[in-house]
């Protein structure tokens, strides 16, 4: 077999991963330009997306329930910022952050609360769960239109960040927070709109990630999340393209170590399994850390001073 | 002043809670405490839920029993080890100073194992139901189990594969997960480890395509995958989406309604080995059918319809034993109840049961089922003894 | 000066006494008794309150955000188990692997001088545990401690996860049993002592005394030079810098100092639990901790200390029955089912990181003055109700 056929399956399975983590690490990186918050619930606000889609379609249609299923996400995303962020606005940047993982920590009860704790199915969304093959490999569709699904997301935020009038804002107040006060933005709604924004996406995104993965569980946001955050870091926090990037990077690196042992078995680069599957998790870690020691201000970022 | 509203806040729950310690049930009728020391939430709280329903009819069944002439009223006691080894011992020491006779369980053997050393010192016996590893039972003094061994199951299943033409083994265990761990050890062992490829997968992992992958590039034909049913959801979707191309093999944990609810309608071939066939004893199937339809929880937790599960049997026939035990004993003391558990017998709904030296059930045969991927159900093939 | 050396005199016989009655209770509560859930609590309450003073002297004190602490516990939990586990026990432990170590402390420091020994030998690999997390700490540190706040604590989270990994490789078996669980170590339910025919059970005490001892070395720690200059780093590091403070020395020490005393909770944990499993030490673990800290009190150590009694207590013994459908004598198994202690739990957590931001003790200790003020200062509060209800809602309305 060829390289190619080999790690083929391995790509595509990773760029379909990357792109449902750079939806969530979108949320992340926005959030952390506007208020420097590493919003730890949010991978749990997309957690509790894939599960009210769970209990909405099994009583809704789901031309129905897609749409509620988006709208209660970003209600819950506007709801925790309102409630567990805004009122720490003065507090110390610790506090605010030990409120998100305190938010974590009860979303993740509450869904162990009404799942039960037990594995819940995603259903089936029709047309993008379809069995499809692609040069030589078989997937599902779903894995291959996420990649198209998330850049078409991304240049249409790109565009409302430089093109409109609340886009601005968001730029003014990501630049300097207190400045923009003062020149008339209203911070909170600023703040707000990120939050929707950042919610929408993940809402979208658990949709792509649960119908290639179909099982819900109160933990499933938190990997994920982790991820998409060291995605965020990895592309420079704060800039769009570079968590997207990030995203994929990570996502196809992933995929790839899972499957290390068996490409260099078939290359014969090795004789005997040396087990990196263990390390495809940590491998994204490794890898934050890495930039965060050498660039600190990751792939894309703008490089900041301290302001004293 | 905030911390002193803190401080009372706390003060008034602790006052609360000690309120609501002591306010225990207190009624004059004679009660025996069973525990049930069993996962309800976690990666294994759906198959937990199967065993407890087995407990659960057989206490509809039989909810007395005669203890030295006296007629005590069974009391099933519930702690959730969330599937958690490190949960598993308080939630076993919750069990013990609630003043349980005996304690049933668990589904997943690295619960048992972690909880084996309270149960021991406190001198409560364990009877494990469907936990598989050895050891749960040879490094625990006070732990018996009415199931088989890996080392067993894990040879009937290498034999299987080898009498269906498989030659090469992919083998899938999680991290950290004792049952799967263990089992894949033991089939790779009866298999041969150099046509074996083990990988085990981390716990939270929910992309299980590359493992498919894997296992087509390695050009492995049989898929030997013994892991949680949530896990197992997973992978016969992918392996379903990818045409894995393999049949697929796995342990007891595959026998339940949540892998043939998954299976339905691929062309995966799916088998498992496992403790009960439906069949064998029809009394006893139509009993927990009909039971089963006529409790709307019950029905739920057994994943929605009435499909009956292995462990559900296992659980039903190790309620009986425990009760056997405390019948023999004449006390409701655990301390007592231990001493008779070497020598006790009992013939349930899944055959003979009797414990040899270390505490292990004296069982040679396990069912093979095939997962009928059109109607839903599981289909007999074989009954393996051990050679 | 002599006030004090009588203040520390008083302490010490509170600490005395309250370490008799820990052996008392140990004594004389049986396992099946209904209050031996007093015991458990105290066990893992104490792993959990040296975990939390250890973590607050590095997030509280030092003011360095780092959530590896899971990494580091796991690093003691591993290294006090694989020390101890007796020879005989290790081929039923390392069932799929050849064990790298082929003895065990206690039991070689037992064959030696005899029972005394075995108390020695666990001593040890205790000391070793933490030793061995610190060392992981200051290796970690190098890089990671020049980053800032948020950067630290995502960077110290995957240190965390990288460690669990590592622990968890397969070619690493023989040291670690690959990602299965070591047991059959020295554990607490073993802990007995035999003066002439009675046997003297230990099993709480051993636990409580390691934490007590480590915390008033942190206690120590935190009011000598270095502690004042953890504090002065938090406060303000370029005004601690211009004062002459090495920051990256001091942070270095703050840092491997906490880790050495996560190491040694760890190696408790592994004690307590009676068995070690590196998936147990997840990122969960981190933040439970923290929010210990955060409901006692970021920056007391009197605070963690109550913060991780209060949380272990109620999540394993007092809210116990919001699981099981009964609970202060209310029933109602439709709502109080499996979880529903979490979520009250995880809602009180958020009550107070909200709206009583400084936890229980704030950044104060726990003195005797304070709890002799307590009556008189829970009575003026209760009296002050209604006029603070009274301005939440005038507040309102000017709003």
């Amino acid at each position: 077999m060829s390289l190619w056929q080999t790690i083929f399956p391995y790509i595509l399975s990773g760029i379909s991963v990357g792109g449902q983590y750079a939806l969530i690490a979108i949320g992340y990186t926005m959030v952390y330009g506007i208020l420097r918050l590493i919003n730890f619930a949010h991978g749990d606000v997309f957690m509790v997306a894939g599960l009210s889609m769970v209990y909405l379609a099994a009583s809704l249609p789901l031309y129905l329930a897609i749409p509620v299923m988006i709208i209660l996400t970003v209600a819950l995303g506007f709801t925790i910022e309102r409630v567990a962020y805004k009122p720490l606005r003065t507090a110390p940047r610790m506090s605010v952050m030990i409120s998100a993982i305190g938010v974590s920590y009860l979303l993740q009860n509450l869904a162990l609360y009404i799942t039960g704790g037990l594995n819940k199915n995603y259903p089936e969304i029709p047309w993008i769960s379809d069995k499809i093959t692609i040069f030589g490999a078989t997937t599902t569709r779903v894995t291959v239109i996420t990649p198209f699904v998330t850049i078409a997301l991304v240049l249409i935020l790109v565009w409302v960040i430089n093109h409109t009038k609340i886009g601005m804002a968001m730029r003014a107040v990501s630049k300097d927070f207190e400045t923009a006060q003062l020149m008339g933005i209203k911070i909170n709604n600023v703040i707000s709109i990120t939050f929707i924004i950042g919610s929408f996406l993940a809402a979208i995104g658990s949709m792509l990630f649960f119908t290639n993965y179909p099982g819900v569980v109160p933990t499933s946001g938190g990997m994920p999340g982790l991820k998409a955050f060291v995605a965020a870091v990895f592309g420079g926090i704060g800039s769009i393209p570079g968590a997207v990037i990030g995203a994929f990077i990570i996502g196809i690196c992933e995929s790839l170590i899972k499957g290390l042992d068996t490409i260099l078995m078939s290359q014969g680069v090795i004789a005997e399994q040396i087990g990196f599957a263990t390390f495809s998790d940590a491998f994204t870690f490794i890898l934050l850390i890495i930039i965060l020691v050498f660039k600190p201000m990751g792939l894309f970022g703008e490089k900041q001073t301290d302001k004293v | 002043m905030k911390r002193f509203v803190a401080l009372g806040l706390v003060l008034c729950m602790m006052a609360a809670a000690l309120v609501g310690c002591s306010s225990g049930s207190s009624s004059s009728e004679k009660t025996v405490k069973i525990g049930v020391f069993e996962p309800q939430s976690g990666d294994n709280g759906a198959g937990g839920k199967q065993e407890i329903l087995g407990m659960q009819y057989a206490l509809t069944k039989t909810p007395t029993v005669e203890i030295g002439g006296e007629t005590y009223k069974v009391e099933l006691v519930y702690a959730d080890n969330a599937s958690s080894n490190d949960k598993a011992p308080s939630a076993a020491q919750t069990l013990i100073s609630g003043g349980v006779s005996v304690v049933l369980g668990s589904y997943g053997s690295g619960v048992s194992i972690a909880a084996g050393d309270t149960f021991s010192a406190a001198k409560v016996p364990a009877i494990g139901v469907t936990c598989t590893n050895p050891q749960v039972t040879s490094g625990c003094d006070v732990y018996y189990r009415i199931c088989f061994l890996d080392p067993f199951q894990g040879t009937v299943l290498a034999n299987f594969a080898k009498a269906n033409g498989a030659t090469k083994a992919y083998c899938l265990a999680k991290q950290g997960d004792d049952y799967s761990g263990g089992l894949c050890n033991y089939f790779i062992e009866a298999f041969g480890a150099d046509n074996c490829v083990y990988e085990q997968f981390p716990a939270d992992t929910s992309d299980f395509s590359t493992y498919v992958t894997n296992a087509q590039n390695q050009g492995c034909n049989v898929f030997f995958a013994p892991v949680s049913t949530e896990a197992a959801a997973q992978i016969i979707k992918k392996a379903s989406a990818q045409s894995l191309g393999m049949p697929i093999l796995a342990g007891d944990t595959w026998d339940s309604n949540v892998i043939l609810e998954a299976a339905k309608g691929s062309d995966l071939d799916i088998n498992v080995t496992t403790f009960y066939q439906e069949g064998a004893n029809p009394e006893f199937d139509n009993g927990i059918k009909a039971w089963i339809n006529s409790d709307a929880t019950a029905k739920s937790n057994n994943g929605g319809n009435d499909e009956l599960a292995a462990v559900t049997a296992m659980g039903y026939d190790a309620y009986y034993v425990a009760l056997e035990a405390v019948k023999k004993a004449g006390t409701t003391d655990p301390a007592k109840v231990l001493e008779v558990l070497p020598s006790l017998e009992y013939t349930g709904v899944t055959g003979a049961i009797a414990f040899d030296e270390i505490g292990d059930a004296k069982r040679d045969s396990a069912f093979v089922k095939k997962c009928n991927t059109t109607t839903g159900v599981w289909d007999f093939v074989t009954e393996a003894k051990a050679q | 000066m002599k006030k004090d050396n009588k203040k520390n005199f008083i302490s010490l016989v509170i600490v005395l006494v309250f370490l008799g009655i820990v052996l008392l209770l140990d004594q004389v509560i049986k396992p099946t008794d209904n209050m031996s859930m007093l015991l458990t609590v105290l066990q893992k309450g104490s792993v959990y309150a040296l975990a939390a003073v250890s973590m607050n002297l590095l997030n509280g004190f030092t003011g360095l955000f780092s959530l590896g602490h899971a990494g580091f516990m796991l690093i003691g939990a591993y290294t006090y188990a694989m020390l101890t586990i007796p020879d005989a026990a290790r081929a039923d432990v390392y069932q799929y692997y050849d064990p790298a170590i082929r003895f065990s402390i206690p039991e070689v420091l037992s064959n030696g001088i005899g029972p005394a020994g075995t108390a020695l030998g666990v001593l040890i690999a205790v000391i070793i545990a933490g030793l061995i997390a610190c060392l992981f700490a200051y290796l970690i540190g190098l890089p990671v401690l020049k980053l800032k706040s948020d950067y630290l604590a995502i960077a110290t989270l995957g240190f965390a996860e990288i460690i669990r990994a590592i622990f968890q490789w397969s070619k690493l078996g023989p040291l670690t049993n690959g990602s299965n669980l070591l047991k059959g170590f020295e554990r607490t339910s073993t802990f007995k002592l035999a003066i002439g025919d009675f046997t003297l059970s230990l099993s709480t005490f051993v636990p409580v005394l390691i934490a007590t001892i480590c915390i008033w070395i942190i206690v120590l720690i935190k009011n000598s030079t270095y502690g004042r200059a953890f504090v002065a780093i938090r406060d303000d590091e370029i005004a601690a810098e211009a004062m002459g403070i090495d920051l990256a020395h001091h942070k270095m020490l703050s840092f491997c100092t906490s880790s050495f005393f996560a190491g040694i909770s760890g190696a408790m944990m592994a004690m307590v639990l009676s068995i070690a499993q590196a998936s147990n030490f997840r990122s969960a673990m981190t933040y439970e901790i923290l929010l210990m800290v955060v409901l006692g009190g970021i920056g007391s150590i009197s605070g963690s200390v109550i913060g991780a009694f209060l949380f272990i207590s109620t999540s394993e013994w007092w809210l116990r029955g919001l699981d099981s459908g009964k609970w202060l004598g209310i029933s109602a198994p439709g709502i109080f089912r499996n979880g529903f202690r979490l979520v009250v739990f995880s809602v009180i957590i958020m009550i107070v990181v909200l709206f009583f931001r400084k936890g229980i003790m704030g950044d104060k200790e726990l003195t005797l003055e304070m709890v002799k003020a307590w009556p008189k200062n829970i009575f003026n509060w209760i009296r002050s109700i209604p006029k603070k209800i009274k301005s939440l809602f005038s507040k309102k309305e000017a709003k």
